[in-house]
């Protein structure tokens, strides 16, 4: 734990990293755009379970290790995300999200 | 007066910086600069992490996040962009909602946090988890209680590999 | 013997012979008519000699059988029993209907010999004799509602009789519906009754009408429930306004309008009066005096119709019309009270046997000329003596000429109205007996008297046809003496009503105890407890309010037989003279030609043929109340109903219009979606926590 600052606040901390990343998310009209922001979605889960960890249970290390397994599966969703993106526009020579609405009822 | 301690000088710097990237990250106008201040934010938040004496994660967080992950998205928004992108607003019709979302979804997990009453055993980790440093903790954790989930995680990180070049490459003619 | 134990059997004999012909006999052109005929004889044979019974006493005996129990919790148990109730009034109602039942049966036989619904005919005269004497024998309220539903579907199969005719067809449902319209008034009536005084039989309703204050609520005197039974009368008795039905009844045969709607069906509403005339007594005490309406109901519809009568040209409607004034008599005579309720029904008595003649020789002249018209008529005498001369007895008898039997019930009727000292209602029933007076003789000038019409060979009726109107003729002649004194057994003594001599003190400590224990009012079981717990109060002076008008308490004992009053008997006869006189000035000696005194009267004389206008008004009213009715039935259907059913067909398409929306293929608008279906349900947590 980090001496002088509660729980609390780096729980508020990580709220508000979240919630700017779903903002983002729901508001970038790159596509790339959208997956940074995804991004800072799941930095923000990760920094909560460092702080659990560290605050609620020191000696278990469970909350690092969920971490490291975040981080992995972040990077292959990031890898994978950004091979559609490249893929689709090479297809229409745009990533706007605004063009992509192929599934419009 | 008790002089606050640099820990928690450090924290409070770092994550008021992340923050301030992270908002700069979705509200610029340029998508390269959205990747540089993406970045950031994660080097910031690798810092908190030392502060939370995760050591490992922090550095894996560097590695792999910043150093991978955000320059795989630089390289995608090079491949990507066009110059005319500047000038054009990036972000589209829903901004009104999405952020109405956002801080109702902020005060709401604000409201859980503030009212759980978790109580923090007061320990530093470092000295109570044992005799071991972080890192060879989370190996042994690693190997011994969640050998399967990194085993399956190295699998998840090979498919990805294989799934991204296919999906990615030209087909061919 | 007391024969009054067997008056049961008295409606039974012609409900067997209609059964009997309805069963067995319906092929056979001369055995059901002489069945039918044989069995009413019958029954008339029985009536007489109940009505012997009824004359050495007087008392009144029932014989009855609980027919419906209902245990409920206002009034316990509650018993409507059906059966006979053997007393002066029913006896003289019996042997009416069966004596004028039975000359009109025997009548038939030769009127409508060459009918081709013979056998019909007379099962429906059966049935109907079987309901009228029912309707006369009835100890209760219940019972005489059935039976007189029955009377009327009687007539609506008779007026109807001629199933060809549109006309006919069109006669018979007026008269069943107009008589319903009337039904329904007198059936929430007996309800009322029934329902705040716990009992509905005759015997026992006068008794309890003194605590009417007590068990009734308060919004309904008692005076309104007399009305709405008087609803009944005005209907069936075809009182105006419901009077229409009674002239185009006339399209049904002769026989059955001398039977039912001049004799014995349209009496039966007067009869219903007389029945329940303690009620409408009573109500002297309330704040509605129901007696005076029916009073000048009655002369109103004596005088309306007796104009009318003066005007028309079809025989049997100047007789119809005449029907309807004399019943404007009888109702009147009710109204008044007193004297008046025997001499109601004394008219009716009269009138059922002179009204019958009439018919009945109307029928004859018809058959003889082929024709109703009284203009195709003419010096009839000549060709059937038998029919004039009687018919003359009868409109001698109706005007009221001394010693036929009109006379002693119109004078009886002036009695009454002098001892009322309601001299506007007096004066309109001597204007009444001028006009009656010189329309019927009118009407026998024309038909009888004068030339002979240009074609056809009239001939008199077959015995068949003449015996009935010479039987009759006599009864006109002497059923007038009925009404004197006899030793205390003439009509007057037998037929009366008498107030209950606790009535007026009933009703004041019923007032008293309604005032002493408020909200009993309209509970007959709280209100019951109060009457019988209350300790009768000291008799005191009955204040002066209480006490009705009309009430003879001096002469409560005296004889009501007919006294010759010289003061009231020569305006009558000279009135009626009068008429005469004027009638055999305009059709006889022809010293004043009617078609001048006709074009002198133009629009009125117009207006009192077409009868006033009054069915017009009615389609008018039927018209167009409908057509509103119905409108507003289609607007409702069309905006509301239809409305209903449009708006949820717009709605749908409203929602799926912005719905669709929602679906636009941007996967950033359903992950706002996603992410507001997170808060909805942080949200309802946080609420149901």
């Amino acid at each position: 734990m980090i001496p002088g600052v509660t729980l609390q606040q780096i729980l508020a901390f990580a709220a508000a990293l979240f919630c700017i990343g779903l903002y983002g998310a729901l508001t970038r009209r790159n596509a790339v755009g959208v997956l940074m922001s995804l991004e800072l979605m799941l930095n923000a889960a990760n920094v909560n379970l460092v702080a659990f960890n560290a605050y609620l249970h020191p000696g278990a290390l469970a909350g690092q290790t969920f971490t490291l397994f975040v981080i992995t599966i972040a990077a292959a969703e990031a890898t994978v995300g950004l091979a559609l993106v490249v893929s689709i526009y090479r297809a229409r020579r745009s990533v706007r999200l605004e063009d992509a609405d192929l599934l419009k009822g | 007066m008790n002089l606050p301690e640099v820990g928690t000088v450090l924290f409070y710097v770092c994550s008021v910086l992340a923050v301030f990237c992270a908002a700069r990250v979705v509200s610029t106008r340029d998508i390269f600069h959205a990747a540089y201040y993406l970045a950031a934010t994660l080097l910031l938040v690798a810092v908190i992490y030392l502060l939370m004496h995760a050591e490992f994660v922090a550095v894996v967080q560097v590695l792999v996040y910043v150093g991978a992950v955000a320059v795989l998205l630089a390289f995608a928004v090079m491949l990507t962009a066009k110059i005319s992108d500047h000038r054009e607003t990036q972000t589209n019709r829903l901004a009104v909602p999405a952020a109405l979302a956002a801080a109702a979804l902020f005060a709401a997990l604000l409201k859980a946090v503030v009212g759980a009453g978790w109580e923090p055993s007061g320990a530093v980790s470092a000295q109570a988890a044992g005799s071991q440093a972080n890192l060879q903790a989370i190996g042994m954790a690693l190997f011994k209680d969640h050998l399967y989930p990194f085993e399956l995680a190295g699998l998840a990180l090979f498919t990805a590999l294989i799934g991204a070049v296919l999906i990615a490459r030209k087909d061919p003619e | 013997m007391d024969l009054s134990q067997s008056a049961w059997l008295i409606p039974l004999l012609p409900l067997g012979g209609f059964l009997a012909n309805f069963l067995f006999l319906r092929g056979s052109r001369r055995g059901a008519p002489l069945l039918a005929t044989a069995a009413v004889g019958l029954a008339l044979v029985l009536s007489l000699g109940v009505a012997w019974s009824v004359v050495a006493d007087p008392a009144p005996r029932e014989c009855t059988l609980p027919w419906l129990s209902v245990t409920n919790q206002i009034f316990g148990h509650f018993t409507i029993s059906v059966g006979t109730l053997v007393d002066p009034l029913s006896a003289m109602m019996l042997v009416v209907v069966t004596t004028v039942s039975f000359l009109v049966h025997i009548y038939s036989l030769g009127y409508m010999h060459d009918e081709k619904g013979l056998v019909r005919f007379f099962m429906y005269l059966g049935l109907f004799t079987f309901s009228m004497l029912g309707l006369v024998l009835s100890p209760g309220l219940f019972q005489m509602y059935v039976f007189w539903e029955l009377v009327g579907l009687c007539s609506y199969l008779l007026i109807g009789f001629y199933i060809e005719k549109p006309e006919a067809n069109q006669a018979c449902k007026k008269a069943f519906v107009v008589n319903r319209v009337g039904d329904l008034g007198m059936f929430l009536g007996i309800l009322f009754l029934t329902y705040y005084l716990g009992a509905s039989d005759f015997r026992s309703l006068p008794g309890l009408l003194g605590r009417w204050p007590l068990y009734a609520p308060a919004w309904l005197p008692l005076g309104a429930v007399a009305l709405l039974l008087f609803c009944g009368a005005v209907g069936k008795s075809a009182q105006f306004p419901l009077h229409v039905w009674l002239p185009d009844a006339m399209e049904g045969p002769t026989p059955v309008s001398a039977l039912i709607h001049a004799a014995t069906m349209v009496a039966a509403g007067v009869f219903m009066v007389a029945r329940t005339y303690a009620v409408f007594d009573a109500a002297l005490l309330s704040s509605v005096d129901a007696a005076q309406v029916v009073a000048w109901v009655g002369a109103f519809t004596s005088v309306f119709a007796a104009t009318i009568a003066c005007t028309q040209f079809d025989i049997k409607r100047v007789l119809a019309y005449s029907t309807l004034s004399q019943l404007g008599y009888m109702v009147l005579a009710l109204g008044v009270g007193g004297l008046g309720v025997t001499a109601g029904a004394f008219h009716l008595f009269t009138h059922a046997f002179f009204k019958a003649l009439l018919f009945l020789g109307a029928g004859s002249a018809i058959h003889a000329v082929h024709s109703n018209d009284l203009r195709s008529m003419g010096g009839l005498r000549r060709f059937m003596p038998v029919t004039a001369i009687t018919f003359l007895v009868a409109c001698l008898a109706i005007s009221g000429i001394f010693p036929l039997a009109g006379f002693f019930s119109k004078d009886m009727i002036f009695d009454a109205l002098r001892e009322s000292h309601q001299t506007a209602l007096a004066a309109l029933a001597m204007g009444v007996a001028f006009l009656t007076a010189f329309y019927m003789f009118r009407l026998y000038f024309l038909a009888f008297e004068g030339e002979a019409p240009k074609h056809g060979h009239p001939h008199e009726s077959p015995k068949t046809m003449t015996g009935p109107l010479v039987a009759l003729a006599v009864l006109s002649c002497v059923a007038g003496f009925a009404g004197l004194d006899w030793n205390g057994h003439g009509f007057g003594n037998l037929i009366r009503f008498d107030r209950a001599p606790s009535l007026t003190a009933d009703w004041s400590r019923a007032q008293a105890l309604a005032q002493a224990h408020p909200g009993v009012q309209g509970d007959f079981r709280r209100g019951e407890a109060v009457w019988n717990a209350a300790v009768p109060a000291p008799a005191q002076g009955v204040s002066a309010a209480h006490t009705a008008p009309r009430t003879d308490s001096a002469q409560e004992r005296e004889s009501r037989s007919f006294k010759l009053d010289w003061a009231v008997a020569l305006p009558a006869t000279a009135v009626a003279l009068a008429g005469i006189l004027l009638a055999f000035l305009f059709y006889r000696a022809r010293w004043i030609d009617p078609a001048k005194v006709v074009g002198a009267l133009g629009p009125i004389h117009r207006i009192v043929y077409n009868k006033y206008y009054v069915d017009e008004a009615y389609r008018f009213l039927l018209d167009h109340g409908y057509y509103v009715i119905s409108a507003a039935i289609l607007w409702f259907d069309r905006h509301v109903v239809d409305g209903v059913m449009n708006g949820f067909a717009w709605l749908m398409q409203a929602l799926g219009g912005h719905l669709r929306r929602l679906q636009n293929g941007s996967a950033q608008v359903y992950a706002l979606g996603t992410a507001a279906g997170v808060l909805a349900v942080f949200a309802t947590l946080w609420v149901f926590r």
